[in-house]
């Protein structure tokens, strides 16, 4: 038990000083300034601000799809900075998972060949009991032989998030998963995702300008101007508007 | 991984098929050459085989001049009578018969022409009697001196029947005979091989056919009771002292397959060459398609990169797709070449006067070379957007990201040094520097200069398509299509670059034989001063040939001034085989030829002296005074003495014999006529005259000055129609190109479609556009090749200079032609994707991901 607490402790996925600065001159953009902060394992974190603030460009450089300008991102035990793209194609596909505001299925596989497809790629085969477990949790057991064209927007989610589950990455990143489904399907992916962490002690990591879908994570971070500026633990949907709101305040923002 | 690839190649069959669809035609031209070879050449073994069934051993004199198949019928020595005896005499030897067998002996038909034979030899033979072989249909064999049998194949060409009296011409003109029977064989066969046959009684066939009494082309012997062909081969051998060649049938019967198949290789080779064609324009176009490809599925590949796959998965999963769609159009393309190499072999077959065509065969050659080949392009052209696919990065899978327009600047570079490798290749072949492999160097040119050329569209692709576009600006529709082509300037690139090819390679031919045509042309005006030309079209290898008696009676005639008369025939001059002419009067080499002496005289000629062209003289280092042993095809070797050295550039002959010579040659009569007039004498008036000279020699004709060198240059008319259409086929794989990057481009713009549809652009609108887009394409495209064959044939023509084609013809009218056509092709390849683009459905468009 005090191993595991321990394990607990230990950061899935860290960012240290990180910068990233796109362009050159003129056109320069400093999309991150700076940001330090630590996701802890078996969490789920929302990270959480206006349009612009950088939330996408932090979770780009925190999976090792973008490179940082400066600073350095962990992933477990790897450092991803400086990743050549065996590097980076291997950390992709053991460590990491990703979950999609467009769903990106491919339209010519059926809903269980979308799932086991990053299994495929990296040549293994599912576990059957952790499968079946997915597969339940999801709750598209009727479904698996569907293509995506035959599926509602809420069913497609799902089947993106059994696929980012069923490999068992250390961390799964998704960037506004909800951003494209409507209220009750985007409550219904939510809570399967906190359900992953709270049962399976999965970790994930969510992008997200929606204070109630940022209440169903353990913790919120606020990023604004590229600076994270706040945070809370054990947030509730009243909660983060409060504090949205104080950041949407020129004043807060000097802070 | 693999099921993901093969699903996705499942979804886009419908894309794939139109790049498939060029390896398919190109693999079948592969396949087709080599199931045709097989197949004709097995039936010719058959043939052969079949006509030596009833020889077991052949005794024949060794050739004077050795002739290839291309050079034309080669002339064996006969044999003295005495030597049937001498083989009657050897142990083991029975049913020895003393054979007449040439060619040349051309029957006339009931409608008054030479009935012709291209490919099988038309023989003139002694009567021996029914065998094995032969079997009599009607009548009986010959036994007077006019009497004649034809084979079945010869009487129903001829259209005669027994009892007709029937013309036939030899060494010697025209002679008349009764037919006194028709022959067939074995099997119920009209003829062997499609050889039509004349058969005489013995004398007449020595005397028509061998040009004296008492001699056979050739003896014959079957093995008696006791001994093998083998054996009596060798026993006939000693016993003759080895001054003849002496071969079993079935040597015999190889040999002679050999030469013929000697000619299919060649054949077999042009069938290549048209396969590597269609393949380069199918290169093109599979590059394209993968490339489009690509280009859509950026997101998918970016979620696989996302997901875990490797930069090698991902070209795995392209090269996959390529290798599935070059396996089934490989096998397509067999099946298809199966079927061409039949049909050409049916034709060939009827062609060449019913040769029994052995079965349809599948050589390993064809299989081997159908994959291979299908699947080395495919591949291969599939590699480019693979590496290119590799390069996707997986962020693209989160973002909406607009592919940069990548910079030209390497693919410009890239082009620019291929384009000057190619341009060094040619000229290094064309200036003769590359040695034995000037055909592969000039080969090698051209291909390269076509790729550095098709790399350097897409920069050369900007101005010209907005230049062309600028045409169509004036309306809406028009300004979007303009737009649209100029969009992506790789692929609107690479489909013009396809049509270039083929358009490039059809100007390139024409410039070339054109210029040829009009060099030779003006040449014969400048050099030829005669108003009459007896001459005529062969009637098979041999050229057609006149009674020699003609050359005087025409010399009789009022306002004659000179006549002579051209023999030509392939010798070995001091040990070199050489074209050598004989004229009946040298004094027409000044008068008629223009020829200028450049060295002793060239108006007279005793029976031992020659006449050499400067070039002759140069490259064998003669003079006036040296001697020179000459062998022509009968007779026995001759030594002549160089009495005069003309210029080469007034007449091409290499060596002038004096006309008693001409009695040895192969054809020993007259193959051209010349007729020069008194000033003021109307060519009109002696034309027929002429003419009713020329009655019993139905070969020839006589034409003035201007027809007959029209007659001359037709032939480059026909080659340019031949040449042109099997190229055309490049064209139609450059059009699939067309119609395939317009789908794919309509495809991809579904959306954007849509929304234009939305905002009331209007059917006939949508159409519209996609029309200018694709005749903008194949304009440029057109206007590309008509300028690199233009370059290329320039080129050609001026490495010939020496060889004598000084003039250059840029054919105008043909380079007009290809652009009318090109803006038809490109209405032609939009009309589907337009009606599919007009098709969209705008709700589903617009909501399209
Ligand atoms: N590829 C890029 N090139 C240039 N600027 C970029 C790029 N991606 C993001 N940005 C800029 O970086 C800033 C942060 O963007 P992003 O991380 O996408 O914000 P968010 O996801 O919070 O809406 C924005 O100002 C955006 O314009
Ligand atoms: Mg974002």
């Amino acid at each position: 038990m005090t191993a595991t607490v321990g394990r607990q402790a230990q950061a899935a996925a860290r960012a240290n000083d990180v910068w990233k600065v796109y362009g050159s001159g003129e056109a320069q953009v400093i999309a991150l300034r700076g940001v330090s902060a630590e996701f802890e394992r078996g969490r789920f974190t929302a990270i959480m601000g206006p349009s612009g603030s950088g939330k996408s460009t932090l979770m780009h450089c925190l999976a090792g799809l973008d490179s940082v300008t400066r600073g350095t991102v962990t992933i477990g035990e790897t450092t991803v900075t400086g990743l050549n793209d065996s590097g980076l194609t291997k950390l992709r596909r053991d460590k990491v998972g990703f979950i999609f505001q467009q769903f990106n299925l491919l339209p010519t596989l059926t809903a269980h060949e979308n799932i086991v497809l990053p299994l495929s790629i990296a040549g293994r085969k599912p576990d059957p009991a952790w499968y079946d477990t997915v597969i339940d949790t999801v709750g598209l057991r009727d479904r698996l032989g569907h293509r995506p064209a035959q599926l509602s927007g809420g069913q497609q989610q799902r089947v993106a998030c059994a696929r980012a589950l069923v490999a068992r990455p250390e961390v799964i990143f998704a960037d506004e998963p909800t951003g494209n489904l409507d209220s009750r399907s985007g409550a219904e992916v939510l809570t399967f995702l906190r359900d992953s962490v709270r049962e399976h002690g999965q970790t994930i990591v969510m992008v997200t300008h929606d204070p109630t879908a940022a209440a169903y994570a353990d913790r919120v971070v606020f990023l604004a101007d590229g600076q994270i500026v706040s945070e809370l633990i054990e947030p509730t949907a009243e909660t983060v508007l409060d504090t949205m709101k104080k950041l949407d305040t020129p004043v807060e923002v000097g802070n | 991984m693999l099921r993901a690839t093969l699903k996705s190649l499942l979804a886009r069959k419908l894309r794939l098929l139109l790049s498939g669809l060029a390896v398919v035609l190109g693999v079948m031209f592969v396949s087709g050459a080599f199931v045709l070879t097989d197949t004709l050449g097995r039936s010719f073994d058959a043939v052969f085989a079949d006509a030596y069934a009833d020889v077991d051993v052949n005794v024949a004199a060794k050739p004077k001049v050795e002739l290839s198949e291309a050079e034309g019928e080669q002339v064996a020595a006969p044999v003295p009578a005495s030597l049937v005896d001498r083989v009657k005499a050897v142990p083991g030897a029975a049913d020895v018969r003393g054979v007449v067998a040439a060619d040349g002996a051309r029957l006339i038909g009931s409608n008054g022409k030479v009935v012709t034979s291209f490919g099988p030899p038309q023989l003139g033979e002694n009567w021996l009697g029914e065998g094995d072989l032969v079997k009599l249909r009607e009548g009986r064999g010959p036994q007077a001196d006019d009497e004649i049998v034809v084979n079945a194949a010869l009487a129903k060409a001829a259209n005669v029947k027994v009892g007709d009296r029937v013309g036939v011409l030899t060494l010697s003109p025209k002679k008349e005979f009764t037919l006194v029977g028709v022959f067939g064989y074995s099997g119920g066969r009209d003829s062997v091989g499609g050889a039509n046959e004349v058969a005489f009684t013995t004398p007449v066939a020595q005397q028509l056919m061998l040009g004296k009494p008492d001699v056979f082309s050739n003896v014959t012997a079957r093995a008696g009771d006791g001994t093998t062909p083998e054996a009596l081969r060798d026993e006939v051998s000693r016993a003759l002292g080895g001054a003849y060649d002496v071969k079993t049938g079935e040597q015999l019967a190889d040999s002679a397959s050999a030469g013929l198949k000697e000619g299919l290789s060649f054949f077999n080779k042009i069938l290549l060459g048209f396969a590597a064609v269609a393949l380069l324009v199918g290169t093109f176009l599979i590059l394209n398609t993968f490339s489009i490809i690509v280009a859509q599925r950026t997101r998918e590949l970016a979620l696989m990169r996302a997901i875990g796959a490797s930069g090698r998965q991902v070209i795995g999963s392209v090269v996959l797709e390529a290798v599935a769609v070059g396996l089934i159009a490989s096998a397509v393309g067999l099946a298809a070449g199966i079927g061409v190499g039949a049909l050409l072999a049916y034709l060939f077959g009827k062609l060449a006067g019913g040769l029994a065509l052995a079965g349809l065969g599948v050589p390993a050659a064809a299989v081997i070379g159908a994959f291979g080949v299908g699947m080395v392009i495919t591949v291969v052209a599939a590699l480019l957007p693979a590496l290119r696919a590799a390069r996707i990065p997986p962020i693209a899978a989160m973002q909406d990201v607009a592919t940069p327009d990548r910079p030209l600047t390497k693919v410009t570079v890239g082009g620019a040094v291929v384009t000057t490798i190619g341009a060094v290749l040619l000229f290094l072949g064309l200036s003769g520097n590359a040695g034995d492999n000037t055909l592969a160097t000039i080969l090698g040119g051209v291909l390269f200069a076509f790729i550095g050329v098709a790399l350097l569209t897409p920069v050369i692709s900007r101005p010209v398509v907005s230049l062309l576009g600028a045409i169509f600006a004036w309306s809406v529709p028009g300004k979007l299509g303009r737009l649209n082509s100029g969009r992506n300037p790789r692929r609107t690139a690479i489909t013009a670059a396809a049509l270039m090819v083929g358009i490039a390679l059809v100007t390139g031919v024409t410039v070339i034989l054109d210029s040829a045509k009009s060099s030779i042309s003006s040449l014969a005006e400048d050099t030829i001063k005669a108003e009459l030309v007896i001459s005529g079209a062969s009637s098979g290898p041999r050229p057609a040939s006149f009674d020699a008696a003609v050359l005087e009676k025409t010399a009789a005639i009022p306002g004659v001034r000179l006549v002579d008369g051209e023999y030509g025939d392939m010798a070995t001059v001091g040990g070199k085989r050489t074209w050598v002419a004989a004229s009946s009067d040298v004094a027409a080499l000044q008068q008629i030829f223009g020829a200028k002496a450049t060295a002793g005289d060239i108006g007279r000629l005793a029976p031992d002296q020659m006449l050499l062209s400067s070039d002759t003289a140069k490259s064998r280092n003669l003079s006036v005074g040296s001697t020179v042993p000459v062998q022509l095809s009968r007779g026995d070797a001759r030594t002549y003495t160089v009495s005069g050295i003309y210029e080469s550039s007034q007449l091409t002959n290499p060596v002038v014999l004096p006309p008693q010579a001409a009695a040895d040659f192969a054809i020993p009569q007259p193959i051209q006529g010349f007729v020069q007039l008194d000033p003021g004498t109307s060519v009109a008036a002696v034309q027929p005259q002429v003419e009713r000279l020329l009655a019993d020699s139905p070969e020839v004709s006589v034409a003035d000055r201007a027809a007959f060198i029209e007659q001359q240059t037709s032939q480059t008319d026909t080659l340019i129609t031949m040449i042109q259409i099997l190229l055309a086929l490049a064209i139609v794989i450059a059009v699939l190109g067309i119609i395939n990057t317009l789908a794919l481009s309509v495809l991809e713009r579904t959306r954007e479609l849509g929304l234009l549809r939305a905002i009331g652009l209007r059917r006939a609108q949508t159409m519209r556009m996609i029309t200018v887009e694709a005749v903008v394409i194949s304009i440029f495209g057109a206007l590309l090749g008509v300028v690199v064959g233009t370059g290329l044939g320039a080129a050609v023509v001026r490495a010939l200079k020496d060889e004598g084609i000084t003039d250059l013809v840029l054919p105008w009218g043909q380079m007009v032609t290809f652009l009318v056509l090109a803006a038809i092709i490109g209405v032609v390849a939009a009309v589907l994707p337009a009606i599919r683009a007009a098709r969209i459905n705008v709700l589903g468009a617009i909501a399209h991901d």
